[in-house]
């Protein structure tokens, strides 16, 4: 259901609209639009229970935005409307800029008050944008925008391709692949001051960098030694743990929550699929058995599932692999959706997938397959995904 | 059983200052902008002038009256032919493709100060970091046949794009069958 707004046209965000966009995208929410209000309090006195039984809405939130010094302070309340009863009030102070961002974190309280389950809505995503310019030439971009696409900021720019962002657990830091010295390196970025660090530079293939859990470490696939292969880095001392040996191709390491495991692709057994092998090395085992290609997995936060790429007759989609049971579900149907990403929630993933026209865009589907929406980059393609974990 | 709860939200924006227009221009957010490459190859020189000093080597020794044209100038040369094509998720290299890597090998082996780049590319189907290692395991199909033919290992550099650097843009075969592919680069051209 739309959700809608008559805010006031000095404020530069319309809060409720902000939230309500949010709570709707999670899949769990239906806001009643707002025309089929048939009152607009914004006061407790002025809430008249019986408005909303009679439009079956079961929860209602009401605020305030006030302008306090160079800012805002947003106040509101969730009330259960049958019983009659406030859930949950709060007072959110944003800077002049943070009103969106304070939109977020409202959903956030009202998502974890109803549901008993954290938000994501005050999350980041990082992602790569490819611009074809008139002289033929490429622009590739990383950018880092809020979770609903909104805000977007390059972090990188280059005239080679950029490839695959990793966050650091702290939310702040990126690993990332550029190609702008002619051959692949991985870089450190911090996001609060913009400097960078030069990781690795090694002959052949720097790529597919993972951040460990801990933030200790970097998983990532090198060909130094002759072919694709996992090694895990310590960031402070450069040492390298090499974690696979085989003649086939070993790459995209996925770190399970707790550190010990990673999950990388590998096409060692004649088709590409997912195996998983202890951080410190040892016996590699497979994870997937459905479908000729299995790649680029993710893993959730509770470590219980995998988002991965799944090939079918009719292309590439996005697959979720419950490791327990092994039953895989396919959530997207694509020709070519890639570069899965779990919320820190672990209820929504992000990926990349196409328009018609070929036009690479973002989309986020719900885990159950329910709600799906896209977004697209300023201009040119979008692409490689990664959702931030939750702020600190 | 995924419950759909209905929820009502209202928020009334009550603005207490008499506003003057509007909250003025966004400051940085704190993802910074910034970090530039310091080194993006679209903005180096050259590496291969021939110095400062306007002496051009001469191309040939001995005393041929023939002018001689560098082959790898020469359109009618199978040098001329810089890209080898693969068939799909395949590094094996193609009968009719041997004749222009040989030829490649040829030239390079006997000049020894001339140095290659093998770019491996990938369709893009499949995910991007395997076909990075798609494009590199082409490209070392390339090298290991130059390197049979005696072209000795330090002439030849070679890095995978994947699929980040297509050369015909197109969701289906008669598009793909032209990326996946390695290009012979020359240094200086």
């Amino acid at each position: 259901m739309p959700f809608a707004v008559g805010g006031d046209p000095l404020l530069p965000v319309d809060v409720a609209e902000v939230v309500a966009a949010d709570l709707k995208r999670s899949g769990r929410f239906a806001p009643l639009p707002r025309q089929d209000m048939l009152s607009r309090p914004s006061e407790t006195a002025q809430v008249n229970f019986r408005d909303w039984r009679l439009v079956n809405v079961e929860s209602l939130v009401i605020g305030r935005v006030n302008r306090t010094g160079a800012g805002y302070t947003v106040q509101f309340q969730l009330f259960d409307v049958f019983r009659g009863v406030q859930l949950a009030g709060y007072s959110v102070r944003s800077d002049a800029d943070g009103l969106r961002r304070a939109a977020h974190q409202i959903a956030d309280i009202i998502y974890e008050t109803l549901t008993g389950e954290p938000g994501a809505f005050n999350t980041r995503i990082a992602y790569v944008t490819v611009a074809q310019l008139a002289d033929g030439s490429r622009r590739y971009a990383l950018e880092v925008s809020d979770a609903d696409g909104y805000d977007p900021k390059a972090v990188v720019n280059s005239k080679q391709p950029l490839m695959s962002p990793s966050w650091a657990a702290d939310g702040n830091r990126l690993a990332y692949v550029t190609f702008e010295n002619k051959r692949s390196q991985i870089y450190l970025q911090n996001l609060v001051t913009g400097q960078r660090e030069l990781l690795t530079s090694f002959a052949g293939i720097n790529g597919a960098p993972a951040w460990s859990p801990n933030g200790r470490e970097l998983a990532l696939t090198l060909s130094k030694d002759g072919n694709p292969e996992i090694y895990v880095m310590d960031i402070a001392s450069k040492q390298l743990r090499r974690v696979t040996e085989n003649l086939g191709i070993d790459t995209e390491p996925a770190w399970a929550p707790d550190g010990r495991t990673i999950y990388f692709t590998s096409d060692r057994g004649g088709s590409t699929q997912i195996y998983r092998v202890a951080a410190t090395g040892g016996r590699p085992e497979r994870v997937t058995f459905e479908g000729s290609y299995n790649a680029r997995a993710t893993v959730s936060a509770d470590g219980k599932s995998l988002a991965l790429i799944n090939r079918d007759n009719s292309g590439d989609h996005i697959a979720v692999l419950t490791l327990q049971s092994g039953a895989l579900k396919v959530l997207t149907d694509g020709r070519f959706d890639e570069s899965p990403s779990f919320a820190p929630n672990g209820r929504m993933i992000i990926y990349a997938t196409r328009t018609a026209n070929r036009r690479g865009v973002l989309a986020a589907v719900s885990v159950d397959g329910g709600v799906q929406q896209r977004f697209s980059a300023r201009e040119g393609d979008a692409r490689e995904p990664v959702w931030s974990p939750m702020r600190q | 059983m995924n419950k759909w709860l209905k929820v009502g939200l209202v928020l009334i924006p009550v603005v207490l200052m008499s506003a003057c227009g509007s909250t003025g221009a966004k400051k940085a957010a704190p993802v910074t902008g910034g970090s530039t490459p310091p080194a993006d190859t679209a903005n180096t020189s050259p590496l291969d002038n021939n110095g400062g000093a306007g002496i051009t080597p001469l191309p040939q020794t001995g005393g041929s009256a023939s002018q001689s044209v560098d082959p790898l100038n020469d359109p009618a040369s199978p040098l001329a032919k810089r890209v080898i094509y693969f068939e799909y998720d395949s590094n094996n290299i193609r009968a009719e493709d041997r004749a222009t890597i040989e030829a490649h090998a040829q030239y390079l082996a006997q000049r020894g100060n001339l140095k290659v780049t093998l770019e491996g590319h990938a369709d893009e189907r499949g995910s991007r970091e395997y076909n990075i290692a798609l494009g590199e395991r082409r490209s070392n199909a390339v090298k290991e046949v130059m390197s049979l033919l005696g072209v000795p290992a330090g002439q030849v550099a070679s890095v995978s794009y994947g699929e980040e650097r297509p050369a015909v843009l197109g969701d289906d075969e008669s598009a793909w069958r032209m990326n996946r592919r390695v290009e012979i680069v020359y240094a200086g051209q």
